[in-house]
């Protein structure tokens, strides 16, 4: 085990750990530490994800963040076959949305009354289509009960438990202060680990609705393997260092 | 009328265009669009009605400040917010002369709840299943910018998406298109319109030579975003009269000249995401 490591480090090699069981899917992570965590995992965890180089084309191994090397090309991914993958099932995405409740649903897309809202964010994207399609695991930096709300998400952008026809596939949830599932009793949310930089009672007052306890355990702390490849290939300018306020 | 915007966030965006409807008269606009910088715009210049969309993004900057201020100032109550995928649907659906295509997404969302004119349809066949009639989305008018087209309306797209552009052109009565440049189709090979001819001239009504008319949005291989002029948009959302002043009270001409000359728009390097 390596001697210092921060958050964002936990989270990376937690984050990584959700597609090792996957096969040969697109694994598609959404902002800095999903993406650094897509990269760790085909190095370590799974060789066969399919990932993409964030604009049309699927790259054979993920190239180092802000260093501006030409990264391999061995497949074409537009948008438009992005939706025939993720249709198909084929995908696991990592995604940050701004709430999520109780029931799993995510709100990307306004926080306020609908009409005016107090914030606009960027808009439901494809996250109504991902929910029923594909597995969707969840990556949250700043745990807290603006974003595990009370009560429902201010604009339901993705299906959650509570719907009648479908049902979400969501798989882990991983925060700056733990990591949870939605496998609890009738899919309430579980918690699994907590970080060694946390405590239970630090979650219960950042959480805004009731979850299960699982486990207790301390979450499992990066090995140097972990740490070496996260250091040295895929985020060299410690650009991960900003994501997480540490 | 009804105007729906080719590219996707802030890559290949016929912004000349864009800025042109800024200068009219027109007003009450539905628009379409894959959003970037086209909808901000054309949100602080108040021409926007209403507006069918997923998202609206710059890219290297996640949210447009000029279309968060038309929400949050309930300039823009009237939007029909939906999936991506089904604004694919809708468009796909008005280019094949359908009334609906299926689908499962929007199902248990807030999408359907929001947007009651989208309906459901039962499946014919024997699972019975219940699915959104996503329903045709037809355009009066596209916009689109390519890399290169003749005067016949024969296009090339360079970029590495076409994105969902072909659509656009399919589901609008006509088309109008900004070109980086006007060629002799002469020049054109089999390979080169095997890849890079996305839709067939028949459906193109006019042809704008613009060298530079995406920008400040990307296209691909000719120049990328311009980051830092989009920073400069995205500051003028509150003090919107000395953008205007500099950028949309002037022919297009002088645009160029006020952002640097169509030799800097050329020269900004390819967006890396």
């Amino acid at each position: 085990m390596a001697d210092q490591f921060t958050i964002s480090e936990i989270c990376i090699c937690e984050a990584a750990k959700v597609w090792k069981d996957d096969g040969e899917i697109l694994a598609t992570g959404i902002g800095l530490l999903p993406r650094i965590a897509v990269g760790l995992a085909k190095k370590l965890h799974n060789p066969d994800l399919m990932m993409t180089d964030g604009e049309a084309f699927l790259i054979d191994q993920p190239h180092p963040l802000g260093v501006g090397a030409e990264p391999c090309v061995d497949g074409y991914m537009t948008y438009s076959r992005v939706f025939d993958v993720l249709w198909s099932g084929a995908r696991h995405a990592m995604v940050t949305p701004t709430q999520i409740d109780k029931y799993a649903h995510l709100n990307i897309s306004s926080i306020g009354n609908y009409a005016q809202p107090k914030v606009q964010l960027l808009g439901v994207r494809g996250f109504p289509g991902n929910s029923i399609s594909h597995r969707n695991s969840i990556f949250i930096p700043n745990h807290s009960k603006k974003i595990f709300v009370e009560g429902s998400v201010d604009m339901v952008s993705s299906v959650g438990f509570d719907a009648d026809d479908v049902e979400p596939l969501i798989g882990k949830v991983i925060t700056n202060l733990g990591i949870f599932d939605y496998q609890g009793n009738k899919n309430t949310l579980r918690l699994l680990s907590i970080h060694s930089t946390s405590s239970l009672e630090e979650i219960r007052d950042n959480t805004g609705f009731d979850f299960e306890i699982f486990s207790t355990d301390e979450t499992t702390n990066p090995t140097k393997d972990e740490l070496d490849i996260i250091r040295n290939e895929l985020d060299p300018n410690n650009l991960r260092s900003s994501v997480i306020g540490e | 009328m009804t105007i729906g915007i080719g590219g996707w966030g802030a890559r290949r965006k016929p912004m000349s265009l864009v800025r042109e409807i800024c200068r009219s008269n027109l007003k009450d606009l539905t628009l379409v669009s894959y959003g970037g910088p086209d909808i901000g715009l054309l949100s602080s210049c108040k021409k926007i009605r209403k507006l069918i969309f997923g998202f609206v993004s710059l890219d290297l900057i996640p949210l447009d400040s000029h279309f968060r201020n038309a929400r949050q100032s309930g300039e823009l109550p009237d939007v029909e917010e939906i999936d991506e995928g089904m604004l694919q649907w809708g468009l796909r659906a008005a280019g094949m002369n359908l009334p609906f295509l299926p689908t499962r997404v929007g199902i248990g969302t807030d999408v359907l709840k929001n947007n009651p004119h989208i309906k459901f349809v039962e499946s014919p066949y024997d699972d019975k299943e219940k699915l959104v009639a996503m329903p045709a989305i037809k355009l009066d008018v596209a916009l689109l910018h390519v890399n290169e087209s003749d005067e016949k309306g024969n296009t090339l797209i360079f970029g590495p998406d076409p994105f969902f552009d072909d659509l656009f052109a399919r589901a609008a009565s006509k088309t109008f298109v900004s070109t980086e440049k006007l060629v002799d189709s002469t020049s054109f090979d089999k390979e080169k319109v095997a890849n890079y001819n996305r839709f067939e001239r028949n459906l193109v009504s006019g042809i704008i030579p613009d060298e530079g008319g995406a920008h400040p949005t990307a296209c691909n291989p000719s120049y990328g975003i311009d980051l830092d002029h989009l920073k400069e948009y995205s500051k003028s959302a509150k003090t919107f009269d000395e953008y205007q002043e500099k950028y949309l009270f002037v022919d297009e001409a002088t645009y160029k000249k006020n952002v640097g000359g169509i030799k800097s728009i050329t020269s900004i390097p390819l967006t890396k995401f």
